[in-house]
């Protein structure tokens, strides 16, 4: 059709045939597309860096200690004269405080998701949305104070026929992280459930169903691979947490599941080892590569199941 | 009682009553329990959404009632001290944090608006290594920060680039934290600008920079700047990579960016908080004070930036 076109003028001979093409060849354009292809890029090198980073310590570490001792070991004491290097403690110590900020995080994080997207008028949902995203942004130094001063004397008054040794506790740490996550988990499983299509509840309540029957049986279902993603998503980011357990949560590597008691994390390690005076190159700072490089594992994993499950909602309806 | 509509047998009339009566019976039992259900889902869902507001909102509160005895100019005129924490400030963290903090800035604003650019306006999703940058964006933005505090301290502080514990190190380590967050918000800026802009400004003979340039970014800046004030507000909270970056130094002296220690506002907090004596925690309660008014501040400028912006295509 187009060269009909352009054979039609050419018989007419009045017009001269269009330049259509570029006259330059633009070499300003395709420097601009480079340097913002290189910035793309830079996040590819941030996370090669990173996996470098920890991955050659950890050989390093690996080279002095058996992995099989690191995994199954029950005795955390790198800084010991007598150093043992069983991660368990610190592993069962983050699992912990992850298992306690769910216990939060979930009835909580889902309640306020539902209200906000099956119940709230949009006067008010206008209000409070906003109101989470910001006391999401506290913060976790803050949370971390706030556990360790207020939280853990009220837990000690309110359950008084529990142990309670020294200012510390996982079960308050846990609960602290609990109450960090919980915008966390009620924003993406509120994004899950309003992209559930509005024909679906039609059809319940059409069928007779009640609100109740059409928020639990028709759009939770619908919706719960976005759930299962905010609830992965929010664990992930629990166990990545330092601050927090660093002030509330204490530093002795005890395996063990008692609220009351005091653990060491894998974050508070880190933190709590760097900040002390090591010598590059020892197996103890070699340590904290291995524990990083664990963490950084778990939570990676964590992620790639959660951004596969929020895709797959997006894609069934959207 | 109905007959009129029920011709037929007494016995069949009978019958027919009775199976209304049980019918309505039926519906009215089962709608109240289903009212009742219903009150008390909500009331379970309401409760949740308050534990969630008013959990959070206590901790606010709670700072604010803590500290209180501390508030004062002080507080941000004093240097740190071990010694005396009734006369001990902040002054030098603050400093350190705003150096940090503009570093910050410098970084993230030109990278984390070229990556968007470059992922909204000129990738191809076809090809292999835009979508490789695309999901490794969303998995950075899930690394733990104190995995950032690692990569800190092996490559800037020591290793290839050997800053040492300096602020430019801990403006470089936070900068590659809050990027992905830059990136995300930024590309939602961008996308949200319609596609008729962009057809109208290249119908008209403008390159693709030039459209990028001259109608979608001006058109996105609100959009952006408000993802970049949220992203920095995320930066002055943050502590964890910091504790391997240098920040743990009690420095009693204003900060300088290539040299000499530093600490900044959160590290200071947590420094005094986790002191036993009574007196240091009133004084990082404080602490938490002045970094919450911060953080207020530079919040409501996002989300008024975002009202006062915000554009109805």
């Amino acid at each position: 059709m187009a060269s009909d076109v352009v054979a039609s003028s050419e018989r007419i001979g009045e017009l001269p045939r269009p330049q259509l093409e570029a006259t330059s060849s633009r070499y300003g354009e395709k420097a601009i597309k480079a340097f913002l292809f290189a910035c793309a890029a830079l996040s590819v090198a941030v996370t090669t860096s990173i996996v470098v980073a920890l991955l050659l310590p950890t050989l390093d570490f690996f080279g002095e200690v058996s992995v099989s001792e690191f995994l199954t070991g029950t005795e955390w004491a790198p800084a010991f004269a007598d150093a043992s290097f069983g991660v368990l403690p610190i592993v069962v110590g983050t699992l912990t405080v992850v298992c306690w900020a769910l216990v939060v995080a979930i009835p909580v994080g889902l309640a306020s998701a539902i209200y906000l997207a099956e119940y709230a008028p949009p006067s008010v949902r206008k209000v409070i949305k906003p109101t989470l995203e910001v006391l999401a942004g506290i913060p976790t130094v803050a949370i971390g104070l706030f556990a360790l001063v207020f939280l853990r004397p009220l837990a000690e008054d309110a359950l008084p026929f529990l142990e309670w040794r020294g200012p510390f506790s996982v079960g308050v740490a846990g609960i602290a992280v609990g109450l960090m996550i919980v915008p966390l988990v009620s924003s993406v499983s509120d994004d899950a459930m309003r992209s559930v299509p509005s024909g679906l509840r039609e059809g319940a309540y059409a069928l007779g169903a009640t609100k109740v029957k059409v928020a639990t049986r028709v759009v939770f279902p619908a919706a719960i691979s976005g759930i299962v993603a905010a609830i992965v998503l929010a664990a992930s980011r629990a166990i990545g947490e330092t601050m927090v357990v660093l002030l509330a949560a204490g530093a002795s590597p005890n395996l063990t599941l008692d609220p009351t008691a005091s653990i060491l994390t894998m974050t508070a390690f880190i933190g709590q080892t760097a900040t002390g005076d090591i010598a590059t190159g020892t197996t103890q700072y070699n340590t904290i590569f291995a524990v990083g490089a664990l963490l950084f594992l778990m939570t990676l994993a964590m992620n790639m199941l959660a951004i596969r499950l929020v895709r797959r909602f997006r894609e069934v309806y959207e | 009682m109905g007959d009129a509509r029920m011709p037929g047998s007494g016995r069949a009339q009978l019958a027919a009553a009775g199976a209304r009566a049980a019918t309505r019976d039926g519906l009215t039992r089962s709608s109240h329990r289903d009212r009742m259900t219903g009150a008390l889902f909500l009331a379970t869902l309401l409760l949740g959404l308050g534990v969630a507001l008013l959990g959070l909102a206590a901790i606010l509160v709670w700072s604010f009632v803590e500290g209180a005895p501390r508030l004062g100019l002080d507080l941000v005129t004093e240097g740190p001290s071990t010694l005396s924490p009734e006369s001990a400030g902040f002054r030098t963290a603050i400093l350190g944090s705003v150096y940090v903090i503009l570093g910050v800035v410098i970084l993230i604003v030109p990278l984390g608006v070229g990556a968007a650019i470059y992922l909204e306006e000129y990738a191809d999703r076809e090809r292999w290594y835009n979508r490789v940058i695309e999901l490794n964006i969303q998995n950075l933005a899930g690394v733990p920060s104190i995995v950032y505090g690692i990569l800190g301290l092996a490559f800037i502080v020591r290793g290839p680039l050997d800053l040492g514990f300096v602020v430019a190190a801990a403006s470089l380590t936070v900068a590659l934290l809050v990027l992905p967050t830059v990136i995300i918000a930024s590309r939602e800026a961008i996308r949200a600008v319609p596609r008729s802009i962009r057809d109208g400004s290249l119908a008209l003979g403008a390159t693709e920079w030039q459209t990028t340039a001259r109608q979608v970014l001006p058109a996105a800046v609100p959009g952006i700047l408000t993802g970049v004030i949220l992203a920095v507000a995320r930066a002055v909270g943050e502590a964890a990579p910091l504790l391997l970056v240098g920040a743990v130094t009690f420095a009693t002296f204003n900060p300088s960016i290539f040299e000499g220690g530093y600490s900044t506002l959160p590290v200071l907090i947590y420094n005094y908080a986790s002191r036993p004596q009574e007196e240091f925690r009133v004084l990082a309660a404080a602490g938490v004070i002045v970094m919450l008014v911060l953080l207020l501040a530079m919040n409501s400028f996002a989300v008024w930036l975002r009202n006062h912006y915000e554009q109805k295509w």
